[in-house]
């Protein structure tokens, strides 16, 4: 290879590395094809490195992933649109391989290549390679031919576009059960690049194909796609076409096709006038609340607020308000979870009158609920009952609510209700907090589990940037600074990092007065870990403080740690003291 | 083969892989534990106690020679059956291999208790294997070895149009090609490996077929599994152990979801396990399990995420007459199967080989008795504990011959509409030989046996010994077997060995 210059060489390894055995190796040079690609040039890319590419179809996935994903963004190395086409022999092998995220990203590929590519290449290169797909020997190719039709029909001649319609109807109607799932799911994409004509006759007859499948997967698949589909025709037309069958699927025998109607109904009813929501979609979707299926229950629970927002109040309370009570009684903790985390949304639905009489018996029910998911979902949501209510109503249930969460045998419960503590506090005011909270802000900081007094002190910085730092000063760093004393270290190490997100918080003055003497106390701490998180606290502070208190309390204090015994310690008060030099030097 | 269909079968032995002599020991590990042909019929499958997995493909048309020899030797034995395929060993791997649950403190076999084929794309062969606990997903893929002729030519290198790119090495002082990618060979070999040279010459002639674990499915099973079932849709799966079945998506291997619980809250309370599981063989949300209590549950999964209702029961009420401990125990079933149609189910228990169908729950619409000479022996059977000896059944491609297993290597076919009486019995033998010593029909263990001929070997058998007829070696239980999916051709183990037999 006397002919490769110097400057190529680190190119020639990148190439070397493509035949690597190390599969790292192959991964880091694909991933610098465009370097590679570069450093050749236009016509070496397009006669050596692309054939190259065309015959490495073997590899292991990872790296025809990688592949997939480069050749997508290819077309400037290959000398731009008018040489796109050469690109499509290595994505059309990728098209065919087994793994479904390479035959994905290649379609990806090739439908962002395809919609760059000039409309005489579209018809001479890209729908022939289109039709090779859709008549491959494996199902693979089939099912990767099904993603490309929208991007090769728009150009293709009459005759053309005739022939495309009825592969796909053809694919529509294939053996395998995977090939018709990719019809289904792509057939919205198509349609919406086919005439409106054909639109009606075509697409809307391997539509309903498609929805009378043996393949609940296949149906289900038809059912996601028929919102989009829906938006595509005119609105008598969806009445006419679309509307029976999704009535007719809110009914199948399947429990998992109704659940697909359950999360699509909403969508659906986007593309439909008022008039047939009101007669056939509502009955279905009040049929679907009341499923004899819990999962169809919960999807359908989760649309609640949606479906009532886009339905006159006095619709959703005769209609869906029954249902919810219902739900909220629910013998599935699932569908009671899925519905408090929704139901509060309905209050500024209904109105002030409806959402007192209704709806507060039902929040108040689910703030009972003994699954914990049921009430923190509640909770979660707060501000919107608040918004339309006020929270006085609701405070005399929320306390007793609160107070079982926070105690939850569960850590995980308890942290997520340390999470909405602040939203808590700000919608009841200083007022209800300092009351019945307060105590247990407290007592997290000494619970068993890390998270949840790490989470706890969070959660003080976050009270004292609601309420401020003079209510902070009265209520969070009396009881905090006591902590100081504890016997336990794990305790005394959480006062510490509740110290370093405090100090921020309450500003330069307070840090230095009360703070700072408590970190320096701690440095004396028989406990190595407490020391050098103490090192640790006190680099955090050297941005809040001045930097005459910066040389008399904290540099000495890290010098002292310094010299400690431990190496851990050392470590750490060097790494204070050196940030020290930093800020002095900057400043 | 149609004039054949409903009658009586004339059964010829066609091959045996892995034979002994009688003296030799069989390692555990090499003992077979399950057999499975692809949808095709071109390959079968073989899964060991060792956790091996072993694959047989049809010869082809290339090889004409052996095609010969095998074609004059069976126009010897009869004329009218040519087409049988033959099978010749393409490729084994290591499927599983022993664990250690340090959690539970649990040993896991490395035996592959279930192995099923899937739907192969792109040219590759896909297959399910799985030991007690894990499932796996395994790609066996044909190494494409390009034409030794090409690297012969010293001109090729040279007068490649990809001059840059076809150049062995950029870095001189590495000249080792990768073989990761098998169609590398024409950029790499190198003069200094003449071996390699021979190698892809030889490559030519014989396949290389290699075997890459595509997906783990693990830690869903706190019990045994004793099944696995693809789905028609050729997307799911399932996995059914002791107490639960698992559905599973065969792309996403890191979660399963349970539609199958039978685990009562109090272990105690325990009456009844699963004992094997499959998917009807066209409707996608059907689903039938048997239990050890002697019922097959056919289940409806359209109708709610949790399939604890069953839609059908099928139940033999005839076995409710005399109960007794050994008879509860005997009425568990041990394998139930579908037939392409999904019209009946075939089931196997301890004694019987029944037939039901989808239409009649409450009896079987044939039962075929195996066993029912031991009935007198059931006492002493579950005092060694081969009362629960588990035997597979197997059924025809058109639905209406079926096969089982029973104890001293007998195979046992019958036929739709024909009683238990009618049916053929098969020997695999080990060796021909030392069979031809004890027993004077020379052809006895190969041949179908018609009624009367069946007889006189009866009778020749029980001169010999009684206790030989169950024999509790367990070497010589024919528990595994596999029905080919379009011709009269059954593929069965018994102990490390494998046999062909055809009609």
């Amino acid at each position: 290879m006397s002919t490769v210059e110097a400057p190529l060489y680190p190119i020639a390894v990148l190439i070397d590395e493509l035949k690597n055995d190390d599969i790292q190796l192959r991964l880091n040079s694909i991933r610098r094809l465009s370097t590679i690609a570069r450093a050749l040039g236009e016509d070496r890319t397009r006669s050596e490195l692309i054939p190259f590419l065309s015959e490495n179809n073997d590899d292991d996935d990872e790296v025809l992933l990688a592949m997939a994903e480069e050749l997508g963004v290819f077309v400037p190395y290959v000398g731009g649109v008018e040489h796109a086409h050469v690109l499509l022999t290595p994505l059309e092998t990728l098209c065919t391989v087994e793994e479904t995220c390479v035959r994905d990203k290649a379609v990806e590929s090739l439908c962002k290549i395809g919609s760059q590519m000039r409309e005489n290449d579209l018809i001479e290169r890209f729908t022939p390679l289109v039709k090779r797909l859709a008549a491959g020997e494996w199902f693979t190719a089939r099912v990767s031919a099904c993603g490309l039709f929208h991007i090769a029909y728009p150009s293709a001649p009459e005759t053309l576009k005739t022939e495309l319609r009825s592969i796909y109807g053809q694919l529509c109607q294939d053996d395998m059960p995977m090939v018709r799932r990719s019809a289904a799911s792509n057939l919205w994409k198509f349609a919406g690049t086919v005439e409106s004509a054909h639109l009606k006759a075509d697409i809307m007859q391997m539509f309903e194909d498609l929805t009378q499948d043996d393949q609940d997967t296949v149906r289900l698949l038809a059912v996601e796609g028929c919102a989009a589909l829906g938006k595509l025709l005119e609105p008598q037309d969806c009445a006419a076409r679309i509307l029976p069958v999704i009535v007719n699927f809110s009914q199948d025998k399947s429990w998992r096709v109704r659940y697909m109607v359950a999360n699509q109904l909403y969508e659906l009813c986007e593309a439909l006038g008022p008039e047939p929501i009101r007669t056939d979609l509502l009955p279905a979707y009040v049929r679907l609340l009341r499923d004899n299926e819990a999962e169809v229950r919960i999807a359908a629970a989760g649309k609640v607020t949606k479906f009532c927002q886009i339905l006159s109040p006095e619709l959703a309370i005769q209609h869906i308000l029954p249902c919810v009570k219902e739900l909220s009684l629910d013998s599935s903790q699932h569908v009671r979870a899925a519905l408090a985390s929704v139901v509060m949304g309905m209050a500024p639905v209904l109105g002030k009158d409806a959402t007192i009489e209704q709806l507060l018996p039902i929040f108040l029910s689910l703030l009972k609920d003994e699954f914990p998911d049921v009430r923190l979902n509640i909770i979660s949501k707060l501000d919107q009952v608040n918004q339309v209510i006020g929270i006085d109503l609701l405070s005399q249930s929320l306390l007793p609510a609160i107070v079982e969460l926070a105690e939850d045998r569960h850590w995980r419960v308890r942290l997520a209700i340390i999470e909405y503590i602040p939203l808590l506090a700000n919608q009841l005011g200083v007022g209800f907090f300092d009351d019945k909270l307060g105590g247990l802000c407290m007592q997290w900081l000494q619970d068993k589990v890390y998270s949840i007094r790490d989470a706890a002190a969070k959660n003080l910085k976050h009270l004292a940037e609601e309420f401020g730092p003079d209510w902070a000063m009265q209520h969070i760093i009396p009881q905090v600074l006591e902590i100081a004393n504890d016997s336990h270290y794990l305790h005394r190490m959480t006062l510490l990092r509740a110290i370093s997100l405090l100090g921020p918080v309450m500003g330069s003055e307070i840090t230095c007065s009360k703070l700072l003497p408590v970190v320096v106390n701690a440095s004396k701490d028989r406990v190595p870990n407490i020391k050098f998180n103490v090192a640790k606290v006190l680099q955090s502070l050297i941005s809040v403080v001045d930097q005459s208190v910066v040389e008399k309390t904290i540099r000495p204090c890290l010098v002292e740690l310094s010299e400690d015994p431990d190496v851990d310690v050392r470590y750490f008060a060097v790494q204070g003291l050196q940030s020290i030099d930093q800020v002095t030097m900057s400043s | 083969m149609n004039p054949t269909t409903r009658r009586h079968l004339e059964w010829k032995f066609s091959q045996v892989f892995g034979e002994r002599s009688p003296d030799d020991e069989i390692l555990d590990a090499d003992r077979i534990s399950t057999v499975e042909f692809d949808k095709s019929g071109d390959y079968v499958a073989v899964g060991d106690r060792g956790g091996r997995i072993v694959i047989f493909e049809t010869k082809d048309g290339k090889n004409t020679a052996d095609q010969h020899y095998s074609r004059n030797q069976l126009e010897q034995l009869d004329y009218v059956s040519l087409n049988h395929p033959e099978y010749r060993y393409k490729t084994e791997f290591q499927s599983h291999e022993p664990e250690f649950d340090y959690l539970k403190s649990l040993e896991i076999e490395e035996k592959i208790n279930k192995l099923k084929w899937c739907t192969s794309l792109s040219g590759s062969l896909f297959i399910l294997s799985t030991n007690d606990k894990t499932i796996k997903l395994w790609k066996v893929k044909d190494r494409k070895v390009k034409k030794a002729r090409e690297i012969d030519s010293p001109h090729q290198l040279l007068s490649s149009e990809n001059t840059l790119l076809s150049e062995k090495s950029f870095m001189n002082e590495q000249g080792i090609p990768s073989f990761a990618n098998g169609n590398h060979v024409e950029s790499g070999v190198n003069s200094i490996f003449p071996s390699q040279e021979l190698r892809s010459k030889i490559a030519n002639y014989e396949d290389t077929a290699y075997a890459r674990c595509r997906r783990v499915y693990a830690h869903a099973h706190d019990f045994n599994i004793n099944s696995i079932s693809n789905n028609s849709d050729g997307e799911t799966f399932i996995s059914a152990d002791d107490l639960r079945i698992n559905l599973w998506n065969l792309e996403v291997s890191n979660q399963s979801f349970n539609i199958i619980d039978m685990k009562p809250s109090n272990m105690e309370e325990l009456t009844e396990v699963i004992t094997s599981a499959e998917f009807h063989p066209i409707h996608c949300n059907l689903l039938a399990y048997s239990s050890s209590r002697g019922f097959i549950r056919l289940v409806d999964m359209r109708q709610s995420a949790l399939c604890d209702y069953s839609a059908r029961i099928f139940q033999d009420e005839e076995c409710h007459g005399s109960r007794s401990f050994l008879t509860e125990i005997v009425a568990s079933i041990t394998d139930i199967k579908f037939p392409v149609d999904g019209r009946h189910i075939l089931s196997r228990d301890y004694m019987n080989l029944k037939l039901w169908d989808m239409h009649m729950d409450s009896s079987p619409v044939a039962t075929f008795k195996i066993h029912e000479h031991l009935r007198p022996k059931l006492c002493d059977l579950y005092n060694n504990d081969s009362i629960f000896d588990k035997f597979e059944c197997c059924l025809s491609g058109d639905g209406l011959h079926f096969a089982t297993g029973s104890y001293s290597n007998l195979l046992r076919i019958f036929f739709h509409g024909g009683g238990s009486d009618e049916g053929a019995t098969i020997e695999a033998s080990k060796d021909p030989n030392s069979i031809k010593n004890r027993k004077p029909l020379p052809r006895s263990r190969r041949s179908s046996l018609s009624n009367l001929t069946r007889g006189f070997y009866k009778q020749g058998h029980e001169s010999t010994s009684v206790v030989d007829e169950y024999s509790l070696n367990s070497s010589s239980k024919l528990q595994h077997l596999a029905w080919h999916p379009c011709t009269y051709l059954i593929a069965c183990a018994s102990g490390n060995s494998l046999f062909f037999y055809h009609a």
